[in-house]
């Protein structure tokens, strides 16, 4: 398959279904070169890739640099703290700089909406995603949706339950976005601060019950409770969340057996997700990470302009 | 002596409801009645083809100085208010420093009868650094020269602190304009609340954010029996608030800038900064019911709401970009568009008198009106002519707009001031 013709990953809201489909077919070739003992394949070799972190991450930081590395590409990290932005310097300069670096890549984490297409709009180099405010992360968005097709097949009709602080996520729009496209139902499911009816506008299901969709979901999808971005109260505390909206072991057993419990991580054990639970048989949560590593490939190859699928 | 005779134009002067062709004379920059004697004038302008209206009033321009001249200066900001046809503007007070004293305003007007070509009133803060704590010695300030008070950028949130504020303003027989928007309904909103807020994963602005005040206002406005003006209304629900008190006799009004009823909140797809403003571009149903709202009168005041940034001030990530853009040369022909030609929901005096006849009367400016014995500021006007703005050709010193290359129907066509052009097209 081809026809990726973007240099740029901004979100899945823009994407076709055919141009997820090439990542997620991509995303599964490079997953066969994850499980040999030589894991590294030329494709990027003399490309530098730049970890440009403005908002802390540990788990896709990384993944995005194992996924370059084993592409042969040479990556630099750079963070907020180490950054000339601590220095008063725009992002727009920042960004800049690099590219007279003659960075090829710029893989961006920022905490407002919308950084990087501001990037993308004004750099030569591939601008990839990593997050961008409540935005997109259309990566993380790829790799649960990677994992749901890779353990399902088709999404076609798929009830897929995300659950939790959806205002502020990034990663519930990536995933709406990308489901709606692939054919699967979504219920939201959370407390009606961070879950307001408007959503339905986008084409999914609310829900303000969790017993409304344990019976029913083929993949539920738990979110952390994102204190960091909550500037106020949108509910009275964690202990009444969990009695609501937690996936406790009673709760989990009234899943259909095949039912997949996914989580974009860091989990909070005992908050959103009870800790057995977490490490039980339904639960994909390193799988999902696993997965990230060959879908941050196929994306940094495609975007970088790789054609066809790596031999 | 010197006389200036515009002739061949049909006169359109809403405040003495004439709307005739007929010749204007003006004599050392007062409006004289036609000589009997068939004496000949100074100087002629031919107006065929054009309505000779009042010099139009913005009531609402930031004009930037002092403080902030690498935005705009009060002289550029004027040229920018002459090719837009206006002859008079009413300066906000949010200058670093904030015009909350007689010193800052004297200051303003110093710089205004150096630099500007067109007529620069002065507003004073509600409050004592716009910080919505302490009132501003509006006494002073009234002396200085000010026309009207009001914290716009900020807005009182403490009611008791807004209630003492037009008690007190009433002696002076001020007016009240306020900016209406709750900060705790608010918080970091950067764009209308509703489906492209949730899209786009952007802080929302809810319409409640401003009709609470706009509420709150009407009930200050009915309590103290003194007038409150509010700004630059975004939300439906203000308009129907408004209009329901104004029926009750409540001395409330409204103003509307063009970009709320030119522009949807799904123009934010873009994360272009140049469509942040304060309060946000909203939906085609506020749109519908602010339209509404000029067209039965419950809102008759138009202004522009000018907010001139620099480029790298813009361009930065959307959210933390400043809110507001450049309006002065752009809103005629956008209000003149919208509203008398497509949407026909006002004719083209009505259009003149939202900016003539009303914010006069508002500000008790003596201006806005062709009276004889009135100062001489008139505006050309060609109801139909179809034009493209070129922001590149601006004499402002900021180019944050988002109408670079609309194209508009109805325009200004020469700006004078005292009996002279100050600018032409």
């Amino acid at each position: 398959m081809s026809g990726w013709t973007r240099k740029d990953l901004l979100g899945l809201d823009e994407l076709s279904a055919d141009e997820l489909r090439i990542i997620l077919d991509t995303a599964k070739a490079f997953k066969g070169v994850g499980e040999r003992s030589l894991k590294k394949v030329p494709a990027l070799r003399g490309h530098t890739m730049v970890n440009f972190f403005v908002e802390p991450s540990t788990r896709t930081r990384t993944s995005f640099e194992l996924a370059a590395m084993r592409l042969s590409a040479d990556v630099v990290n750079i963070s907020a703290t180490a950054s000339s932005l601590q220095k008063g310097e725009s992002l727009k300069d920042t960004a800049l700089n690099l590219e007279a670096l003659r960075a090829d890549i710029i893989v961006l984490r920022h905490s407002s909406a919308g950084a990087s297409r501001f990037l993308a709009e004004r750099l030569k180099a591939s601008i990839i995603n990593a997050g961008d405010g409540a935005h997109e992360h259309p990566t993380q968005g790829l790799l649960d949706i990677f994992t749901m097709i890779e353990k399902r097949g088709s999404l076609e009709g798929a009830e897929v339950a995300i659950i939790g602080d959806i205002l502020f996520s990034r990663v519930a729009r990536s995933n709406i976005y990308a489901l709606n496209k692939l054919g699967a139902k979504v219920t939201l499911v959370g407390p009606s601060t961070l879950v307001p009816k408007a959503f339905e506008k986008l084409g999914v299901k609310v829900a303000h019950r969790i017993d409304d969709i344990l019976e029913t979901a083929d993949v539920v999808n738990l979110l952390r409770i994102q204190h960091e971005r909550q500037r106020k109260e949108y509910f009275p505390g964690i202990g009444e969340y969990i009695k609501l909206f937690g996936l406790t072991k009673a709760r989990a057993e009234r899943l259909k057996p095949g039912c997949l419990i996914m989580h974009p991580g860091p989990i909070n054990r005992g908050v959103e997700i009870d800790s057995d639970v977490a490490d039980g048989d339904q639960s994909v949560i390193l799988e999902q990470v696993t997965n990230g590593l060959a879908v941050r490939m196929a994306v940094l190859y495609l975007c970088a302009g790789g054609v066809g699928l790596p031999s | 002596m010197s006389t200036l005779r515009i002739f061949n134009g049909r006169i359109i002067d809403p405040a003495n409801g004439r709307d005739e062709k007929a010749d204007l004379w003006i004599r050392d920059g007062i409006i004289i009645e036609t000589p009997a004697d068939g004496s000949k004038a100074d100087s002629e302008i031919d107006a065929k083809g054009r309505i000779v209206a009042p010099g139009l009033i913005d009531i609402h321009v930031h004009f930037r100085e002092p403080g902030q001249s690498h935005k705009e200066t009060i002289g550029t900001g004027s040229q920018a208010a002459a090719a837009g046809g206006f002859t008079s503007v009413v300066c906000m007070p949010n200058t670093s420093p904030a015009a909350d004293n007689a010193g800052t305003i004297t200051l303003i007007r110093e710089k205004a009868a150096a630099s500007s070509c067109v007529n620069i009133f002065t507003t004073g803060a509600i409050t004592k650094g716009l910080a919505g704590e302490e009132l501003a010695p509006y006494n002073a300030m009234v002396g200085a020269g000010i026309v009207a008070i009001t914290d716009d950028g900020h807005c009182v949130q403490n009611h008791e602190v807004m209630r003492r504020a037009v008690e007190y303003a009433r002696m002076f027989g001020l007016v009240v304009l306020d900016h209406c928007q709750d900060y705790s309904l608010v918080g970091g909103g950067v764009m209308n609340e509703g489906e492209w807020s949730l899209r786009l994963g952007l802080p929302g602005w809810p319409r409640i954010g401003e009709e609470i005040i706009v509420m709150r206002n009407i009930l200050l406005a009915d309590l103290c029996d003194s007038p409150i003006h509010c700004q630059h209304i975004s939300s439906g629900g203000s308009v129907r608030l408004i209009r329901e008190a104004r029926a009750r006799g409540v001395k409330i009004s409204g103003e509307v800038c063009p970009h709320h009823i030119a522009l949807t909140d799904d123009r934010l797809q873009t994360f272009d900064s140049n469509y942040k403003m304060n309060p946000p571009l909203r939906t085609e149903r506020d749109i519908e019911a602010i339209i509404g709202g000029i067209a039965d009168g419950t809102l008759d005041i138009l202004c522009s709401d000018h907010a001139p940034h620099a480029k790298y001030e813009k361009e930065v990530e959307l959210d933390q970009a400043p809110f507001g853009i450049l309006g002065l040369e752009t809103e005629f022909g956008l209000f003149s568009d919208i509203l008398v030609h497509k949407k026909k929901a006002i004719d083209m005096a009505r259009l003149i008198e939202l900016y003539t006849a009303k914010p006069a009367k508002l500000l008790s400016l003596d201006r806005g009106t062709l009276s004889v014995g009135a100062p001489g500021d008139v505006t050309l006007i060609d109801p139909d002519l179809e034009w493209v703005y070129d922001k590149e050709q601006s004499p402002s010193l900021s180019r944050n707009t988002p109408f670079h290359g609309t194209e508009m129907k109805g325009r200004a066509v020469q700006t004078i001031v005292a009996g002279k052009t100050v600018w032409s097209l």
